[in-house]
């Protein structure tokens, strides 16, 4: 996995620090491991640890709006099944579904193609780049808003149904009808605009990386450039950063929250589980024992999934330290 | 040198590169970027055309490109007004984003640095420690995250905004890896002049590692100022908002009008806009890198 621009320094092989040094230093070392080491190891273990291993603890609890339950609201794995046997649990995770269903492989494949197309262009290369990576300075609020109010807000004056009313067709109302399911059209190409140039920057650095023989070779052995060397050299020297991108796009898919909330809102047709999560925690409910116990099911799917995806795409054989 | 992914342009015209196809491929090519450039900033034009228009304008049948007056006063209407506390959201986002920026970055490299280059014998126990973390997805912990905060009084405070978002495994990851390809003739060159690690560190490496540490610097200023999850939990009183919970609010409760949800939206990216402007170089390298090593 290593793709930086040299082969990395040999001890990185291992990650085993340089040569002992003598006896009599050993403290001193010692000493200077920790103030270099210590504030950020103690920072992880009060902000990561620690409340991961007392959400575990409060999901055996009835904690309602409180993080110290007592000891009477004890109740064994109850949060677990209410939420395996909830609908609307279960409902989240077939919209996360369906939607990782669209933005994962679309994601990877207008990422993979914005970055060929820069690699091949000579005029305004930096521009192009420019213009495909800034919207990744837009947050997800900025974009919804300007998704939501200006481009697809169901009305006259929207944007969308402006150009629908250019060919003479009805207006949509985007967001607001679950059916048919325009919405998805919404929250994809939101996730696209953002996402996209910030791929695309990953796929040209990784498209730099390959050597210039390989495509010489190709040439002097007859492949025709273009459609034979893109599946036969460009696609397998990607492959490392192929199967980078394609796990971040999938994470960041599962983190998904803020399009979702800010577009749809608390509604149950496009609800992911971090939104759930959100309103049973945090909302009026605060049910803090629930949504614990959500948010370790949701942990542990995510990295069955990871693992498991890691495995198919040969994660582990390809890492290279 | 250094391990940088630098994305240098490559120019050479000859018969094998796959992008030296027919000339009618490449204005091909070129029409289609083009295309995809002009749609790529359509929000942006949107965004401020409805500033600059009055809600009149912005919901009159018929397509606008441009408000025949631009509605400049929008701007103070904006920030004079009571119920939206624009001032203050921005300066919170300013302070989260600054304070987040510095204390990542000093935390995150020095972890780095101590885990790459201090022979303790149980360094490497401490480094699967912080790769354990990785594993733990960032947004899935926000439940317990909030359980701690809440118990440190921490909600709706800049130490609940700030402090918890501090420790970040992956960039303490990628500082290790980073600082393992540093040239250690210049460390070792440093203490034989009797600097110990810590004088070592702040006058010999930190000054070599200067676009690095601005790459990641950029890349946590822009992730801070854009963060939403954490923000819309931790900051419950509007004068603790960021200018992502306080947009959020406009838009979802609808509470201000459109060209004044527009203006806001314009103001709040007007920041991030100036930094890709100048440091897109260090942007660019640093999503490179944090991107690939992941």
């Amino acid at each position: 996995m290593a793709v930086s621009a040299e082969p990395a320094a040999p001890e990185a092989g291992t990650g085993g620090p340089a040569p002992r040094p003598p006896r009599s230093g050993r403290w001193r070392t010692t000493l200077a491991f920790w103030y270099f080491v210590g504030p950020f190891l103690a920072g992880l273990m009060i902000f990561t640890f620690i409340p991961v291993l007392w959400s575990a603890y409060l999901s055996f609890f009835e904690a309602r709006n409180t993080v110290t339950p007592a000891a009477e609201d004890y109740v064994g794995f109850d949060n677990y099944v209410r939420m395996f046997q909830d609908d609307a649990f279960r409902d989240s995770l077939v919209t996360f579904t369906v939607f990782a269903a669209f933005v994962v492989p679309l994601t990877f494949a207008s990422s993979l193609g914005l970055a060929l197309m820069l690699n091949r262009v000579r005029l305004a290369r930096a521009f192009f780049r420019s213009v495909f990576f800034l919207p990744f300075a837009c947050s997800y609020v900025v974009a919804s808003l300007v998704w939501k109010m200006s481009i697809f807000n169901g009305v006259r004056y929207g944007m969308a149904n402006s150009i629908l009313d250019l060919f003479g067709l009805e207006d949509v109302p985007w967001l607001f009808d679950p059916s048919p399911p325009w919405y998805w059209l919404v929250i994809v190409t939101l996730r696209l605009w953002i996402q996209c140039g910030f791929y695309m920057i990953l796929f040209i650095a990784a498209l730099q990386q390959i050597p210039e023989q390989l495509y010489e070779a190709a040439y002097v052995d007859g492949a025709k450039p273009g459609r034979q060397t893109f599946w036969h050299i460009t696609l397998p020297q990607l492959r490392f950063s192929a199967v980078a991108v394609l796990m971040l796009i999938l994470i960041a898919a599962y983190q998904a929250f803020d399009e979702f909330i800010n577009l749809i809102g608390n509604q149950a047709y496009a609800r992911p589980p971090l939104v759930y999560l959100y309103y049973t925690s945090l909302g009026t409910q605060q049910d803090l024992g629930l949504g614990s116990a959500g948010a370790l099911i949701l942990a542990l799917i995510i990295a069955i999934v990871t693992l498991a995806q890691g495995k198919i795409l040969g994660f582990g054989k390809t890492e290279e330290r | 040198m250094s391990p940088m992914v630098t994305l240098k342009e490559r120019k050479n015209p000859v018969g094998y590169r796959p992008g030296a196809a027919s000339k009618g491929a490449r204005a091909a090519n070129f029409a289609v970027l083009s295309v995809l450039a002009v749609i790529f900033l359509i929000p942006f034009y949107l965004i401020v055309r409805n500033a600059l228009a009055t809600d009149a304008e912005i919901t009159a049948p018929g397509w606008m490109w441009f408000s025949s007056s631009p509605a400049w006063e929008n701007i103070s209407k904006l920030f004079s007004d009571p119920a939206v506390p624009m001032a203050r959201s921005l300066l919170n986002s300013a302070v989260v984003a600054v304070l987040t920026t510095v204390g990542t970055l000093f935390l995150c490299a020095t972890a780095g640095y101590g885990l790459a280059r201090i022979p303790y014998r149980h360094a490497n126990k401490v480094f699967y420690l912080v790769l354990a973390t990785l594993m733990i997805p960032s947004a899935v912990t926000f439940v317990p995250s909030f359980v701690m905060v809440s118990s440190l009084g921490w909600i709706s405070d800049f130490r609940g905004l700030i402090i918890p978002t501090l420790f970040n495994g992956f960039l303490t990851f990628l500082c290790r890896q980073f600082f393992l390809g540093f040239p250690r003739e210049l460390e070792e060159a440093a203490r034989m002049d009797g600097l110990g690690y810590w004088g070592a560190f702040w006058r010999i490496v930190v000054p070599n590692s200067s676009s690095f540490l601005a790459a990641i610097a950029v890349i946590t200023f822009v992730t801070s100022w854009n963060s939403f999850l954490w923000p819309l939990v931790i900051a419950r009183s509007p004068d603790s908002w960021t200018v992502q919970v306080a947009l959020s609010t406009f838009l979802t409760a609808q509470t201000i009008n459109i060209s004044q949800l527009f203006m806001a939206a314009a103001v709040a990216i007007l920041p991030l806009i100036f930094v890709f402007l100048f440091l897109q170089r260090f942007l660019v390298q640093g999503v490179a890198q944090t991107g690939l090593k992941g």
